[in-house]
């Protein structure tokens, strides 16, 4: 690690309405991968998209190998060797992975305006030869797994000599073993002396592969700390400003043991290999498992998203047809999707429009109309209920953080009074605050007797959750724990092991 | 890791399956007529379907590019019809050489299409709504220019040889159609417009973060499908000796058919210039084949819309198939 590479000092930023940087500062030396954290809303994309300037500062300095720089656009940052990773991938899906990683710079032939593919299909070669990425680059983008998109995002940085690599939640949407290959590449990057700004809300994963972090709460610098000098809890209590991680688990399951919910032998083509499982009253039932093992395609067949092969499901002891979610919503299942945007809410309505969403049935007078008066009233009572942060029922969802949109997605459940919900990554895409109210209120539900079904990719929240885990592992059951001996640990070779 | 390395080559496969699918489609149309009606394969027949088929294609070639930038022109039919008033305008009024006619006629095709181009990128309108403003405009100014009367080209008897000019029997029109497709393939698949033309199909918003000039690309595009709109207004006044101004509406809807028959997505980034010719040859091979049939006109039309949802619901078909790979 040596001298400063970037220094950003006193940055500020002010959008209508909003201070989003306020004094902000962080140093970035050669060679290091600094975390930058803090919650949903603190200001750290918007610090690091002044520094790629997509974003103008109002004031402040930004020195770049101690010489002072104005990043007026993206251009600029990228000449400097500056680069960024959205969490969305930048690519074109219809291009090759050489056609991608050159867009704006084609090799032309002596008529400029005819291509020579031969050059950039070299040089893209290449680098990921340098990654250690065996990728034929004249493949079409749209043939690759989201990690391998990654790896062309970062391949596409490189070949500008990038010297700084911004990275945001670049683990997001990858599986155990993408994510050490992810951190193989992170360390070679390290090693040749380009430095990485690293964001993340996974803490886990920081002492993993950071050097150093800062961290930034309300559009304000809070602290930049060495690593190995802070634990987690420091992290987090520097973020929020209180201590609320920790490594709690949830207590043993204290129900009457009556079985709500019944699955036998469910198959579906090669994504659900003969699962079988039981949700007991008030039980919070956890499917742990990483990604691709089939943990949503099994919650999208129970609840008659997806067509099952082959299976049966019961309900207090009755087998019953689910073919759709419709049916699956009459017998009292709700589901909420990870995809909260695409599925879960409508972002242009709002909260109480929201929230009897699936009841509409009951909230209409004579003759259709709704009743206005009983929406209201629902939606104060679930906003009541559910500590939904909003100025009022009639706000918009889009105007509501991700996490009291989610509550909003659990309220139009309790409003339909479903008796079993499935959630699905509850907390993607949540800052550590929100999601901390949303365990409360899942163990609340499950407390009013309420069967739950939690599908997350983070161990902890499952350990939290949990009374019971199944762990999944390409389409099959492969264990199944009850919380007083289940440890990561145990979770994770389950989650591994292939038979 | 290791195991992810293995790209499905099936995939690829898929994206070359809607062409042979569409090449399929038009053998066997051919082959169907051909043993339903003798006359169909007739040299004659033959003749006129190819003749029948150039100006249709070259508009449908024209906005491939559009529709494969995501986007879509409403207008090419009547700005088609502009183009040929305006030629009238030249060679009729003006009495300038035919050339310069032809030249003019390019132009108009050009400003329309950068005039449609600036509204899409620059004041960003939905393309839709911009080009169904422009057909209106182009319709209209070809009624006030020509005084709504066709204007004819008697003096200037070459004119009309550039479509109806034969070459072994075949008309010129029909080479010229292919010359166009030759030229249109290679700019889509070897130029650096081309490239940007599947870019901002494909992702929009990515293309434009890697520092590409958006704006300006789509506004070319835009005046490219002009040009090859300026040039069917060539053939078509050509081959009626006369510009028809209230001729042209409903051209854009049997090109832009084309164009989705012959495996384009609407929604952008997919797209070959082939793919389009076979497009436009199938519905101009059924058009004539059920008129050799005696099928009334009126059932022409109801045929040639059930092709057109057939083949985008292939499309789709497709899709889901790839994506649940």
């Amino acid at each position: 690690m040596g001298e400063s590479i970037v220094v950003m000092k006193e940055i500020e930023k002010r959008f209508p309405g909003v201070h989003a940087l306020n004094q902000c500062q962080i140093e970035l030396k050669t060679g290091e991968v600094h975390a930058l954290v803090g919650e949903n809303g603190a200001g750290k994309s918007t610090l690091m998209k002044v520094l790629t300037g997509v974003f103008k500062k109002d004031s402040g300095t930004i020195l770049y190998r101690g010489r002072e720089v104005e990043i007026l656009n993206p251009k600029m940052a990228q000449d400097l060797g500056i680069c960024i990773i959205h969490q969305e991938l930048n690519l074109m899906p219809d291009l090759t992975i050489a056609e991608n990683i050159f867009i704006g710079r084609e090799t032309r032939k002596i008529v400029r305006c005819f291509l020579n593919d031969e050059i950039i299909n070299r040089e893209s070669k290449k680098i990921l030869e340098t990654m250690n990425v065996k990728l034929d680059v004249k493949t079409k983008v749209e043939n690759l797994t989201v990690a391998q998109q990654q790896m062309i995002e970062i391949a596409k940085a490189l070949s500008f000599n990038s010297k700084v690599l911004i990275m945001d939640e670049p683990t997001a949407a990858l599986t155990e073993s993408e994510i050490k290959e992810l951190f193989r590449i992170i360390k070679d990057l390290k090693a040749k002396g380009v430095s990485i700004v690293y964001i993340s809300h996974r803490m886990g994963e920081l002492k993993q592969i950071c050097d150093r972090v800062t961290v930034m709460r309300d559009g304000k610098y809070i602290a930049t700390r060495d690593l190995k000098q802070v634990t987690i809890g420091d992290i987090i209590h520097m973020m929020v400003g209180r201590e609320i991680y920790g490594s709690e688990i949830q207590k043993p399951y204290k129900g009457n043991n009556q079985v709500i919910l019944k699955v036998k032998n469910l198959n579906r083509k090669k994504l659900i290999k003969n699962v079988s499982f039981e949700l007991r009253k008030g039980e919070i039932l956890g499917f742990a498992g990483l990604m691709g093992a089939g943990r949503t395609e099994v919650a999208r067949a129970v609840f008659g998203a997806d067509k099952k092969d082959s299976g049966k499901i019961y309900l207090n002891g009755k087998e019953v047809e689910i073919n759709s979610p419709q049916n699956a919503v009459k017998h009292g299942i709700g589901y909420l999707s990870e995809d909260r945007k695409q599925y879960g809410v409508i972002l242009g309505l709002d909260v109480e429009t929201n929230t009897v969403m699936a009841d509409w049935g009951n909230y209409l007078k004579k003759f259709g109309w709704v009743n206005k008066d009983k929406v209201c009233k629902n939606a104060k009572k679930q906003i009541d209920l559910l500590k939904i942060k909003t100025p009022s029922e009639k706000q918009l969802l889009l105007n509501l953080s991700g996490g009291n949109q989610q509550k909003v997605v659990i309220g139009k459940w309790l409003t339909r009074q479903c008796d079993i919900l499935i959630f699905d990554e509850p907390t993607r895409g949540i800052d550590v605050g929100a999601k901390s109210e949303i365990y409360k209120l899942l163990n609340y539900l499950s407390k009013q007797g309420k069967s739950i079904i939690v599908i997350s990719s983070e161990l902890p929240e499952i350990l939290r959750l949990s009374h019971r885990i199944v762990v999944m592992c390409e389409g099959r059951k492969t264990g199944e724990l009850s919380i007083e001996n289940a440890s990561q640990h145990k979770i994770m070779e389950l989650a591994t092991s292939k038979s | 890791m290791q195991d992810n390395i293995v790209v499905k080559k099936s995939m690829i496969n898929k994206n070359t399956f809607q062409k042979i699918l569409a090449l399929g489609a038009l053998i066997i149309l051919t082959a169907a007529f051909s043993i339903a009606s003798p006359n169909f394969a007739s040299k004659n027949n033959i003749v006129s379907i190819l003749l029948a088929t150039a100006v249709n294609g070259v508009l449908a070639i024209g906005v491939t590019f559009v529709i494969i930038t995501g986007g879509i022109d409403l207008s090419i039919g009547t700005s088609m019809t502009f183009a040929s008033v305006m030629i009238g305008v030249a060679v009729t009024f003006l009495g300038l050489p035919v050339w310069v006619g032809v030249m003019v006629g390019l132009a108009a095709g050009a400003m329309v299409g950068f005039v449609s181009g600036v509204c899409v990128s620059k004041l960003k309108l939905p393309p839709f709504i911009a080009t169904l403003g422009m057909m209106m405009i182009t319709k209209g100014l070809s009624l006030i220019i020509s005084g709504t009367k066709p204007i004819y080209f008697l003096d200037a008897p070459v004119f009309s040889k550039i479509s109806t000019g034969e070459l072994l029997g075949i008309p010129f029109a029909v080479y010229i159609m292919f010359g166009v497709a030759l030229i249109a393939h290679i700019i889509l698949n070897k130029t650096i417009l081309g490239r940007y033309t599947f870019a901002i199909g494909s992702n929009e918003e990515a293309t434009r973060l890697s520092g590409i000039n958006v704006d300006k690309w789509k506004i070319a595009i835009y005046i490219l499908n002009g040009v090859f709109v300026g040039l069917a207004g060539v053939l078509m006044a050509s081959r009626l000796n006369s510009a028809h101004p209230a001729l042209g509406q409903g051209y854009e809807l049997d090109a832009i058919a084309a164009v989705v028959i012959g495996g384009t997505s609407m929604s952008g980034g997919k797209g070959t210039i082939a793919g389009t010719l076979i497009g436009a040859f199938i519905m101009s091979v059924l058009i004539n084949g059920l008129r050799m049939l005696s099928v009334p006109q009126e059932w022409q039309t109801v045929v040639t819309g059930i092709i057109v949802i057939v083949a985008v619901f292939s499309d789709i078909v497709r899709r889901k198939k790839a994506s649940r790979v």
